[in-house]
Parts: structure tokens; C-alpha cells; sequence
């Protein structure tokens, strides 16, 4: 102790220190006001920025979705509906492992390679907290594994959501259509905003046609959330309007009528409404599965359906564009006699083939093998029975430009305009037609081959049901419409006073017989007469699939069924009164007398039935 | 011990003999370290989620703090000045000990492990290492000529360089400041500090290369650009920038602060309670901490200039100093100037270990302030 005072001189220690703590406290001051200045530039002058970016943090908006439309039947039965199912999601940023977690899930349930693809997929695309989806559709059990197993899944939430559901399934695939996930071209052209409350839009379908109605607006909802994601409470919201809701001119039971009819068979069906254009029914068969689209359909399962040989992503009934065939007829007849170019009393004789003056080849009736339907084939007989050679010559006088101009106001050549997207419009061949789409002089053979409907000619089902339903309306200009009330407000079809002039006895003389074609002895589709207790007019037909040289005979136990004639029938019902037309086509099934018109009996019972009384008297063994 | 201590404390006359005297308190320190104290409590409260658990335990651990405190005031400087070297060699020992058996989390080993609590000795080194320094150097000519700057060298590096294997750079660093601090108030010559700023620097590169961790420089480039990740290392920085910016000069309120209460704010009651202070008080809170804060650090400094050794200057002055590096450490790193090291804001954080070292350091100031007027001549 006493060395240390040697070495200590206190009085200069004391001056040392001093200074040493002004320097400090000089530094020290200095750094203080360096901090604070910190502390100053970021509350004065950034404040606003900050105050912002707080708001930004905390205050989110969330769409509040709107409820798509509803789409009804005739009767109130439900086509398209809103479920609640339950989905998988992850929010990373609440997860340790991502590998790891989805492994554990896969160990509990079922995790499909694509799901895990599109999952990483969604990834990229995802804001920082928001759920992704790593599943859809849980099952209940699926549900019940993930809540027990709960705790080992840090991050994972099952969420519900209104999804789309058809109870029908593919009994009207085609016509109500579906929804799907909107992909990146439909991205480019939608409002972002509207569709800020969904990821799915109308594909198909009346889904399609009325998105924008079913759609419905979205609502929004200011919340304040914490840095967890977690919403803490709601400090404002614009409540979602729902979708508007569609009701159908279609019976599902018809509809099921029609498509059991078809027994596996390719084809399609139109039936519509004579008074209003309403369509009653319609078919393309084979049906699929809609709902397996809503949630996004595997690669796997697509190419199935795209390479199932009954093609049945195709709608036959707007999209598949067939020769008419004889179903023709009677608006060809029709023509020739609204044109003056044949009298009503007009006959033919009919050796079984037609020889066009300076054409080598002749044109063969289909029934050349019995030789021909004889002398004295009046019109009539030619519809009744079907008879080539007399549109063959009755098609010379009256010429294509008659022909063409007349069957565009049944409907022929052009859209129909039906509410629904991805109509053809077929061909109905005109001079001008095909110089444009040939480039080659219209020939006098060109008009034979378009008088039994084969040649350029070309129509959907769709079409030929218009065509029928005009012409069983008197020349109505019926219009096909499918959607009857929107949110019950009733959707008129474009009404129009316009009709075709025609004399009233020459609309009577095809009518009677179309008539005969069922009700005759001699008459084509006269086999589904048999305790028919009203009356149908209606004309069979064939279309060909492959062309046959006039000296070859068509043999069907020579050829592979997926080149067999399609078989086609054209109705409506009751004659007196025409309340129902149809029209449809059995792909190769060869004969529209036995293949195509029994279809139609069936369903023109069912709605007979249906008008007749309560809808209950309908058979069961018509339904299922 | 010594029972002489006690007894010469309580004889001795003092001149200007005042209450606080016999009890050895400094009020006007007490006073400043209540209101501090109180006002990390209201803090804590609202940072913690408006959670009385931690304002209670906290408030525990200021009592305990102050019981220490009061004990430690109770006895005479001289006896800390005798003792350091004790306080000293039984720090590094426990530094050794946290080597061979510490327990730890997250790749770091520091906390030794009594069975009933567990006790941080690097944080404990920040009084030992001043204290033992002073000590040193009080002894010795001032100012220190090579032998005491080398021989205070080799007292600052053993317990650095244990702290760095743990590792724990930031406590490493803070412990070199806390002897750095005594050396520099004993009148360390320009020469040497020019020689120790150039070694400073050229260790710079050789820390980066050799000493520090991935997660280290990792936090040194979040703080060079915050931006680049921002749900990453860069989320605690702008998440608190932005707590304190929108606090604007009024602040939201008392547990009003939305980026502290919804929880985007990460430690918001440990090391980042002071951006719950600037979000719900605003710049006026900010700056009347700081008024608080240079109250108390000018209290501690007129402690340190008017005290009778040596060994109580330098002890009080480099306290003094080590607060407010802690302060500023804290209150730059939150804002974002300095890297995010581990360093609570001196009183007002939660936190056991840091409140009653601090105590303790307050504990020897105010044995130093209330230590009797001597003559020199008694030496």
C-alpha cells in the first residue's frame, strides 16, 4: 500500500482523468446526438413513409366472395350448386421444414404427385403469409387424420370454401358446362378485381355464357391482422352481392330420358320448344363428369377423356357438323313448293337411279335394289318414303340459289345464336359459297348431291332442331334459347313478328306428310308408331360417312362400325298442335328408322306424359 | 472480508455528513433509477402484450436488484478495490467452466447451469473486467507506461477471447470497451491509442475471415441492406424501423402502438422495447428517456470526478461509460445503424441477469459517492 502512494501523485491523476472524461463526455455527446438525429429522421422526417408501411402491415383487404348464381331446371331441380369443401393449405412462412411437412402429410394421407407440382407451382406465385393449397376436396376421414395429427403440422390449415358442384353430373355437361381455375390467358382479360374473391371462372357451357351474371360482385373487407396472418378484427366491410340465378327452359328428366336412350351409343339429341325456342333437352353422348374439372383436373385423367374414342369432351349438338341426309327433305320439298317450282300434284317416276344429261354416272336412290319407288312418286310419297330421284329432279327445278336462300331463314348455314359459346354453323352450299370456299363454278351435280342433304351440305344437330322447330311452328322464327329466368325475372328469347311466308297449304301439305312418315303403312319411321296416342310428324335419315362409288353398293358387314352411315331423325309432336321438336343423330348407327326415331318416341313420350299431367307420370323405366 | 471496513464507515466523521450518507445511498441516482425503472415497467407491460407475468417477474428483479445494490453500497470502496482481483480470476474461471459445460441454444454455449437458475458470466465480466482493471491501474503510475498497458492487454484478452469461443462477439466486444474505458480514463498515451485504433483495424478483416460466424456477417449485411430479405434476417430491422418511424413525434398511445401489439415488432419486451417506446410515445418519449438516461450518466460522471481514489474514478467513470455504450449499442441497433447483437436497453428491457449486474455496478458507484471526504495524507 504504501509502495502504491509512492507511485500514485493524486493531484495529477485527479487532472489526467478529468480530461479524460471531458473527451468522453465530448464523444459521448456526440454520439447521443448522432442516435437521436437517428431517431428524428426516421418520427419527423419519414414519418409518413413509416406510418404507412405500419397501415400496410396491419390493414389488409380481403375480398369477401360473392356466391356464383345458382343454376335451376324447369322445375326448380338444381344443375349447378355451391358446396362447401374443405382444402389443405400451407402458410410457409408458419412451417419449419417444407419438405418435411409434406412428407409427414403424405405419410397420413393421400398426396399425388401433380398435387405436390401445382403446390410449388402455386408457391411462386404466392403473397408472403397467404395460405397455399395443397390438396382439395378432403374427404371427412382425410379431414378427421389432419385434425388428430394436428400438432405434428406446424402451418398446415384446412380451409372451406364454396366450391361448384353438379348433382346431374354429366347428364348436362355439355349444356350447363363448368367452372375450372382461371389459367394465365384468361389472367390477361379478366378484371383482377372482380375476380379477387375466386380462382375459378365459367369454362363451358351456360357457365361460360353467363359468367358475368353468376359471377355476382365481390365484397371487401378491411381487416386488421397480426404478423401471424391471424385477422384480429374487421374495421369495415362492403357486403359480396351474389351471383345472379339461372333457370333453364330443360327437364332433367327429360334430359335423363334422352341420355339413357342413347344406351352408350355416340350422338346427340335437340328438343325444343315449339311456342318459345326453349330447350327441353339436350344431349351430346358421350357425357363426362364435370365436376371433375372445378378443382383442376389431373393430367392423367384428361388425356383419358381426350383420347376416349367416344370423344366425349365434344358437344355434338352445337359442335358436330353432319350431312343431313334425307332429313332434308322436307324443307327441300317445302322450298319447291313455296317457290312455284313444282306443283303440289307433281309426280316422278322412279326407276331406282337419276341420269343427269351429259353426267355418265347415275345418281342411285337407296333403294335402287328394288328398283326404285316406281312411277307416279307425288312429293308426299318422296318424303313418306323416303325417295331420292324425286329431289334429285324436283332439285333441278327449283336450283340451289332457291334452296340456299330459303333454308337460311330455317336456320341452315348460320349460328342459331343459342346462349351458349362454340356453335358451328355448318354449310349450307351456295354459287358463292363454294367459289369462295373452292374456288370452283357451282354444277348442276352439285345441287343433286345437296338435295337428299349429302354433298357440301353440313348441319349440327342443333341446327336441324331449329330447322324442324320453324317449320312445325308454321314458320315461326323460333329462336333456341336456353336460359328461361334470370334471379326470376323472366329472360324473353329475341321475339320476333317475323315469319316465313309460306301458303298455309303448303306448311299443311308437309306436315301431313312428315306425318305419314310415322303414321303411314309405307312410311319410313312407321315402326314407332305402335300405341302412340297423339300424333308425330318426323323424317329418318342417313348420313354417309364415307363416300361410295355409285357402282359400289354400301354393305355394312363390309365396313368397320366407326364408318357405318349415321342415322338421323327429325320430329315434332302433336301434328294438330306442334308443341315439341326434336331432332338427333345416332354416329354410325346406320338406319335413322331404327337407330335414330325410337330415341325420339321415347322422349316425346316422356314429354307428352309431362304435359299431360303431373309430372310423376312420367315411368320409372323411362327415367333410369 | 474485513470487519474494519465496516466499522472505519460508520466512525468516520464525513464533513458534510447527509442522510443518504449513513445509509450510503445516492438519492438523487436512486431517484433517476426509479423513475427509469417504473417507466421500463409501463413499457413492459404494454411490449409484452399487456401481459402482467412479465412486469411482475421483472419488477422481482428490480428488488432484488436494489437489495443488491443496497448491500453492495454498504461497503467501502477499498474493499471492491482489494477484492476485484478475486471478483476477477472467479469470472474467468466461470468463462472456463461455460466452455467445458455451459448450455446453450441455437450453436451458442453461454449460460452455466446451477441446477436452480442459470447464470450468464459474460455478462457478469462487464463489472469484473473494469473493476480488476482499475484496480490494476490505480496502482500504478499514471499515466500507464508499457508494462500496465501490456499487462491490462493480456487482463482485457483472456476473458475476450473466452467469450468469442462461446461465441458471443457482441458481449466480447462490450467486455473489451468495459477495460478499454479504464485504461483511456487512466490517461492512456495518444501513442498506444493510435497503436490499438490500427490493430483494431486491421483486425477487422481477420474477425470476418476467421472469428465470426455465418449468422454473424449475416447480420452485419442485413444492416447494409435490409431490403434484400425482407421475411428473412432484414424482417427485425424494418419491422422496427418502422415501429419507431410511425410513431411520428406523438406516438399512438400506451398499448396502442399497432406494430408492437399485432406483434410484427420481434423482442419487442427483450431488446427491441425501445421501438415500443418511440411507436406508442413518440420522438417526445424517445427524447425524454434520453433526458433520463443523461441524467442519470451525469450523475454517475460527477460521482466519478469528485471521487477520493483512483480506483473509484476510474471504476465509476468506466461504469458510467458502459452504460451508455449499452444505451447506444441498443438504440442504434434498433434503428437500424449497428448490427442486431444482443444488447438490451439498460434498465428498461427484460431481463434478470442485465438488471442486477447493472445494480451491481450502481451498488459500487454509490459506495464511491457516499465514501467519506478523506485527507489524503491518511494513506
Amino acid at each position: 500500500m504504501i509502495n502504491d502512494a509512492t507511485f500514485s501523485d493524486p493531484a495529477r491523476e485527479s487532472r489526467i482523468f478529468a480530461v479524460r472524461l471531458l473527451v468522453s463526455v465530448s464523444v459521448v455527446i456526440v454520439i447521443g446526438i448522432l442516435v437521436t438525429a437517428r431517431y428524428f429522421h426516421l418520427q419527423v422526417t419519414r414519418y409518413q413513409d413509416f406510418a404507412t408501411h405500419a397501415d400496410n402491415n396491419r390493414v389488409h383487404m380481403r375480398p369477401a366472395p360473392a356466391s356464383r348464381g345458382l343454376i335451376y331446371d324447369r322445375n326448380g331441380i338444381l344443375l349447378a350448386d355451391n358446396r362447401p369443401t374443405y382444402n389443405l393449405t400451407v402458410v410457409t412462412e408458419r412451417t419449419n421444414d417444407l419438405d418435411q411437412l409434406i412428407a409427414t402429410i403424405s405419410s397420413l394421407i393421400d398426396i399425388s404427385e401433380d398435387d405436390t407440382k401445382t403446390f410449388k407451382k402455386r408457391l411462386r406465385r404466392r403473397i408472403p403469409y397467404e395460405k397455399t393449397t395443397l390438396k382439395f376436396n378432403l374427404t371427412e376421414h382425410e379431414r378427421g387424420i389432419l385434425a388428430v395429427n394436428g400438432y405434428l403440422l406446424a402451418g398446415v390449415e384446412i380451409s372451406a370454401r364454396l366450391t361448384r358442384f353438379y348433382p346431374q353430373g354429366e347428364l348436362f355437361a355439355h349444356v350447363v358446362g363448368y367452372v375450372g381455375r382461371i389459367n394465365e390467358q384468361e389472367i390477361q382479360r379478366i378484371d383482377r378485381v372482380k375476380y379477387s374473391g375466386t380462382d375459378s371462372i365459367g369454362k363451358i357451357g351456360l357457365e361460360s355464357f353467363y359468367e358475368s351474371q353468376l359471377l355476382g360482385s365481390v365484397g371487401t373487407e378491411h381487416v386488421e391482422s397480426n404478423a401471424r396472418g391471424r385477422v384480429m378484427r374487421i374495421l369495415d366491410n362492403v357486403d359480396p352481392i351474389p351471383g345472379d340465378n339461372l333457370t333453364i327452359y330443360m327437364d332433367s328428366r327429360l334430359q335423363r330420358v334422352a341420355y339413357n336412350a342413347f344406351k352408350g351409343e355416340r350422338g346427340a339429341l335437340v328438343a325444343i320448344d315449339v311456342k318459345t325456342g326453349g330447350i327441353l333437352a339436350m344431349i351430346s353422348a358421350p357425357s363426362y363428369n364435370p365436376n371433375l374439372f372445378v378443382s383442376g383436373i389431373s393430367q392423367r385423367q384428361y388425356s383419358a377423356l381426350l383420347d376416349s374414342p367416344g370423344r366425349p369432351l365434344f358437344d355434338r349438338s352445337i359442335r358436330g357438323q353432319y350431312p343431313p341426309g334425307s332429313t332434308i327433305k322436307p324443307l327441300f320439298g317445302l322450298i319447291g313448293l313455296a317457290s312455284n317450282s313444282i306443283p303440289m300434284d307433281y309426280t316422278i317416276d322412279d326407276p331406282g337411279y337419276f341420269i343427269m344429261e351429259g353426267i355418265e354416272r347415275p345418281w342411285r336412290d337407296h333403294n335402287s335394289k328394288r328398283g326404285g319407288h316406281g312411277k307416279g312418286v307425288g312429293l308426299a310419297r318422296a318424303i313418306t318414303e323416303s325417295c331420292d330421284v324425286f329431289f334429285y329432279k324436283m332439285s333441278i327445278k327449283t336450283g340451289i340459289d332457291l334452296l340456299s336462300s330459303y333454308s337460311e331463314k330455317f336456320g341452315l348455314g348460320q349460328i342459331t345464336g343459342i346462349d351458349i359459346h362454340g356453335e358451328q354453323p355448318g354449310i349450307m352450299p351456295s354459287r358463292i359459297w363454294k367459289k369462295s370456299a373452292r374456288g370452283e363454278a357451282w354444277f348442276h351435280g352439285d345441287t343433286i348431291n345437296a338435295s337428299i342433304g349429302q354433298g357440301f351440305m353440313l348441319t349440327t344437330p342443333l341446327q336441324l332442331g331449329v330447322m324442324m322447330a320453324r317449320i312445325a311452328s308454321k314458320g315461326k322464327i323460333v329462336r333456341p334459347q336456353l336460359v328461361k329466368f334470370m334471379n326470376g325475372n323472366s329472360v324473353s328469347a329475341a321475339e320476333t313478328a317475323e315469319s316465313i311466308a309460306i301458303d298455309v297449304e303448303h306448311w299443311d301439305y308437309i306436315h301431313q306428310a312428315m306425318k305419314a312418315v310415322i303414321h303411314s303403312p309405307r312410311g319410313t319411321a312407321r315402326g314407332i308408331n305402335k300405341g302412340l296416342n297423339y300424333t308425330i310428324a318426323g323424317k329418318t335419315g342417313t348420313a354417309q360417312v364415307i363416300s361410295i362409288n355409285a357402282e359400289e353398293e354400301y354393305d355394312s358387314s363390309k365396313i368397320d362400325k366407326s364408318q357405318w352411315d349415321h342415322a338421323l331423325f327429325v320430329a315434332f309432336a302433336p301434328v294438330e298442335d306442334p308443341q315439341i321438336a326434336i331432332s338427333l343423330i345416332v354416329e354410325n348407327g346406320e338406319h335413322g328408322s331404327s337407330a335414330a326415331a325410337p330415341i325420339a318416341r321415347l322422349v316425346m313420350d316422356a314429354y307428352m306424359k309431362s304435359k299431360a299431367g303431373s309430372h310423376q307420370s312420367i315411368g320409372p323405366e323411362a327415367l333410369y | 472480508m474485513h470487519s474494519s471496513d465496516f466499522v472505519r464507515r460508520f466512525e468516520s466523521p464525513g464533513g458534510d455528513r447527509r442522510t443518504g450518507s449513513s445509509m450510503h445511498m445516492d438519492f438523487p441516482l436512486l431517484l433517476i433509477l426509479l423513475t427509469l425503472c417504473v417507466t421500463g415497467l409501463l413499457v413492459l407491460y404494454s411490449a409484452s402484450g399487456q401481459n402482467m407475468f412479465y412486469v411482475k417477474r421483472q419488477a422481482l428483479w428490480i428488488m432484488f436488484g436494489l437489495v443488491m445494490m443496497i448491500i453492495v453500497a454498504q461497503f467501502p470502496v477499498r474493499f471492491w478495490e482489494r477484492w476485484s482481483f478475486v471478483l476477477y480470476a472467479a469470472g474467468l474461471l466461470s468463462l472456463l467452466a461455460v466452455l467445458l459445460f455451459g448450455v446453450g441454444a441455437k450453436g451458442a454455449q453461454r449460460w452455466l447451469d446451477l441446477g436452480f437458475t442459470r447464470i450468464q458470466p459474460s455478462e457478469f465480466m462487464k463489472v469484473a473486467v473494469p473493476m480488476m482493471i482499475s484496480s490494476y491501474l490505480a496502482k500504478q503510475y499514471s499515466p500507464p507506461t508499457l508494462t500496465p498497458v501490456l499487462v491490462v492487454w493480456f487482463l482485457i484478452i483472456a476473458p475476450v477471447l473466452l467469450v468469442v469461443r462461446q461465441p458471443d462477439l457482441g458481449t466480447a466486444l462490450l467486455i473489451f470497451a468495459s477495460g478499454f474505458y479504464v485504461i483511456f480514463l487512466a490517461g492512456l498515451r495518444k501513442r498506444y491509442l493510435l497503436g490499438a485504433a490500427l490493430l483494431a483495424l486491421a483486425a477487422i478483416p481477420t474477425l470476418w475471415v476467421f472469428v465470426m460466424r455465418d449468422y454473424q456477417k449475416q447480420r452485419i449485411l442485413t444492416l447494409l441492406s435490409p431490403g434484400d430479405d425482407k421475411l428473412g434476417a432484414g424482417w427485425n430491422i424494418i419491422q422496427s424501423t418502422t415501429a419507431i418511424g410511425s410513431g411520428g413525434w406523438n406516438g399512438k398511445g400506451w398499448t396502442l402502438g399497432t406494430q408492437s401489439q399485432l406483434n410484427f415488432l420481434p423482442e419487442s419486451h427483450t431488446d427491441f422495447i425501445i421501438a415500443v417506446l418511440a411507436e406508442e410515445f413518440g420522438l417526445i418519449g424517445i427524447l425524454i428517456l434520453c433526458v433520463l438516461y443523461a441524467l442519470l450518466v451525469g450523475r454517475c460522471l460527477l460521482i466519478a470526478m469528485y471521487s477520493q481514489s483512483q480506483f473509484g474514478r476510474l471504476i465509476a467513470g468506466s461504469l458510467s461509460l458502459m452504460f451508455v455504450t449499452h444505451v447506444f449499442v441498443n438504440m442504434s441497433m434498433v434503428s437500424g445503424i449497428l448490427p442486431v447483437v444482443g444488447v438490451p436497453l439498460p434498465l428498461i428491457s427484460y431481463g434478470g441477469t442485465a438488471i442486477v449486474t447493472l445494480f451491481l455496478g450502481f451498488g459500487i458507484l454509490m459506495a464511491i459517492s457516499t465514501e467519506p471526504k478523506r485527507i489524503r495524507t491518511d494513506l
